[in-house]
């Protein structure tokens, strides 16, 4: 209840985006960006590239600045002031296409590390969910082994422990698994259907419309730094109203 | 169903492993290589038995005056009679005990961040950083505790030069690592003053600093105030080395990937843990190299101190040869000098293969 009052914002929507625009000099990559996001709901974002899907979900957690309108998230507004941007980021877990993990320390030290220097957790604590979550993606057995010792596959998965590491509300996904080898793609999206399935929020920006299908509560399809269509997975694939959309889909699905 | 077999594995050529395979792929694997080796091995014949001959068969290696150098060889006694001048300088013989205890010090107190097992090793490294230079400070200049007071004009020798680069070491890292994030800053105003600081100090010679240090500056300062000679040399060198430092540092930040800043980030890291736990660690260990050799130039620079009349090693030896009693020594005396900057410098460059090693993780792409 105390929760309800304090944030009456999170109880409506995890995300909320207003009229958001941003500009890479005189290039406007997103126009007039309005979203909503209900906790527990899996967003997919998918585009051309160049569309702006990337830079959407790297506003959420202020790695790009936007320039116009409003992105609250989970009831703090995103503004110039660092307090409020790292009480997002602590919130808000973020998995790369190019994994990112820290390649000086072990994959157990990836996991401990923002939960011990940014939650304060005792070390003994912070290890202990690290394993719980590496058990989780199935593979605590390299827990003391470098990421560079890894596969792609088994490199994503660890980045997707770390990111849960620090019990995040939302998480988000910008190309997880087109840096990766065709036979570890599927290993990469379990995970994340597993995920999924425990009810996280999740803002997904892929090219695996299988993905998108099973998983996805609603599908938005981005071009030229518009929103141009959204809609629920059924009615995205099999029905899209707009010729865009239908011309994209033609292109991706064969 | 069809079962592919997979050949087994067969040993390579035999000309291609072994002793005979390395001479030929490293001594013998073209004409022109051929020729190298043997126009190589041709000039270590010419020069190798001459050196040894001087150095050792027919050096003079007893004796107590210039007059027991009979021999064609080097004259070993110049360096054995003068040794103490050598590592020490003016410093009171009787106290020198008090640079060994500090010497003995350092060993004693570094050797536990050597090993691998030593738990809390940040809190143990950073304590033994503050402590010892005050320590160092109480033993070679005294003046407390009841130890007499040596005025830092009598320090001298292989002790002053491993001061000044000691010093100037641990005081050029840091301030350089914070130049280097300084000039990569988004803040206009502190990029500027480093910026500034960096190429000011990298646009001036050593000597001038040195010079400046000790000529200019007193002129400058109100009447009656001074400092130490020693203490503006190494003010000195630390400035000057630090602007080298944070260029090299920076070569390193600039290489790190922006996906691991915004992995930081993300996760809500602030500025200063992320540089400290994530972008600082691969950065500078990707310049050991770089960072080394920063500071064996700077060891072997210490012995520009002469312009401002300090006694280093290098400057006692020289003093040591216009001895009347030891005229002619000029070649031992320079040799030993020689070999002794070698022997650390070698040990810096050695050091840092290893830690190279130690902490490469694997992960090159």
């Amino acid at each position: 209840m105390s929760e309800a009052i304090k944030k009456p914002e999170a109880v409506e929507s995890m995300i909320q985006m207003q009229g958001v625009h941003k500009w890479y000099g005189q290039f406007h990559v997103l126009k007039d960006i309005n979203l909503d996001v209900k906790s527990g709901e899996r967003i997919v974002l998918c585009g051309p590239s160049g569309s702006g899907k990337s830079t959407t979900i790297r506003c959420l957690n202020r790695l790009e600045e936007h320039q116009q309108g409003r992105i609250v998230v989970d009831g703090t507004e995103l503004t110039h002031d660092l307090k409020q941007i790292e009480a997002v980021r602590r919130e808000v877990g973020m998995v790369f296409q190019h994994f990112n993990l820290f390649p000086h320390l072990t994959v157990l030290q990836n996991c401990t590390l923002a939960p011990m220097w940014v939650r304060k957790m005792p070390k003994r604590q912070a290890e202990e969910i690290a394993m719980h979550y590496l058990e989780r993606v199935r593979i605590p057995e390299q827990a003391n082994k470098f990421p560079g010792q890894l596969s792609g596959g088994q490199q994503q998965r660890v980045a997707i422990a770390r990111a849960l590491c620090m019990k995040p509300k939302i998480m988000l996904f910008d190309e997880p698994t087109s840096a990766l080898d065709p036979e570890m793609v599927k290993e990469v999206l379990d995970t994340m259907i597993g995920l999924a399935e425990d009810g996280m929020t999740m803002l997904c920006v892929t090219h695996e419309m299988g993905f998108a299908r099973t998983v996805a509560n609603r599908v938005i399809f981005m071009d030229k730094g518009e929103i141009v269509e959204q809609a629920e997975p059924d009615k995205f694939f099999t029905n899209p109203e707009n010729e865009r959309t239908q011309l994209f889909l033609s292109q991706i699905l064969h | 169903m069809q079962t592919h077999t997979f050949k087994p594995d067969l040993p390579p050529p035999r000309l291609s492993v072994g002793a005979l395979g390395w001479l030929r792929s490293n001594l013998f694997s073209s004409v022109p290589n051929t020729l190298l080796t043997i126009v190589a091995v041709y000039l270590i014949w010419l020069m190798i038995p001459p050196l040894l001959d001087w150095a050792f068969f027919s050096a003079d290696w007893v004796g107590t005056t210039r007059a027991d150098c009979t021999s064609d060889g080097a004259c070993w006694v110049f360096i054995q009679q003068r040794f103490g001048q050598f590592m020490y300088g003016f410093y009171p013989t009787e106290l020198r005990w008090r640079v060994d205890l500090t010497l003995w010090a350092a060993i004693i107190g570094a050797a536990p961040l050597f090993v691998p097992q030593m738990p809390r090793k940040a809190m143990y490294g950073l304590g033994f950083l503050v402590v010892y230079p005050i320590l160092a400070y109480v033993l070679l200049h005294g003046g407390h505790f009841g130890l007499e007071t040596v005025p830092t004009s009598r320090w001298g020798g292989l002790m002053l030069t491993l001061v000044i680069a000691s010093v100037g070491i641990a005081g050029a890292l840091p301030l350089g690592i914070l130049l280097a994030l300084g000039r990569r800053s988004e803040m206009p105003a502190i990029r500027v003053i480093c910026v500034t600081f960096i190429e000011f100090w990298r646009g001036v010679p050593l000597i001038t600093v040195l010079f400046m240090s000790s000529v200019m500056l007193p002129l400058f300062l109100p009447e009656g105030m001074s400092f130490d000679k020693l203490m503006r040399a190494l003010i000195g060198v630390i400035l000057f080395q630090s602007a080298y430092i944070a260029e090299v540092v920076r070569g390193g930040l600039q290489a790190i990937p922006k996906g691991q800043y915004e992995a930081a980030a993300a996760m809500g890291l602030g500025y200063w843990r992320m540089m400290g736990l994530v972008i600082l660690p691969q950065a500078l260990k990707m310049v050991i190299p770089g960072i080394v050799n920063t500071f064996i130039a700077l060891f072997k620079d210490t012995s520009l101190v002469i312009i401002i009349g300090l006694f280093d090693l290098l400057n006692s030896i020289k003093q040591a040869t216009t001895d009347p009693a030891w005229l002619g020594m000029s070649t031992e005396g320079y040799v030993f000098a020689a070999l002794v900057y070698w022997i650390f410098c070698f040990g810096m460059s050695r050091y840092s293969m290893h830690l190279e090693r130690k902490l490469d993780t694997g992960h090159k792409r």
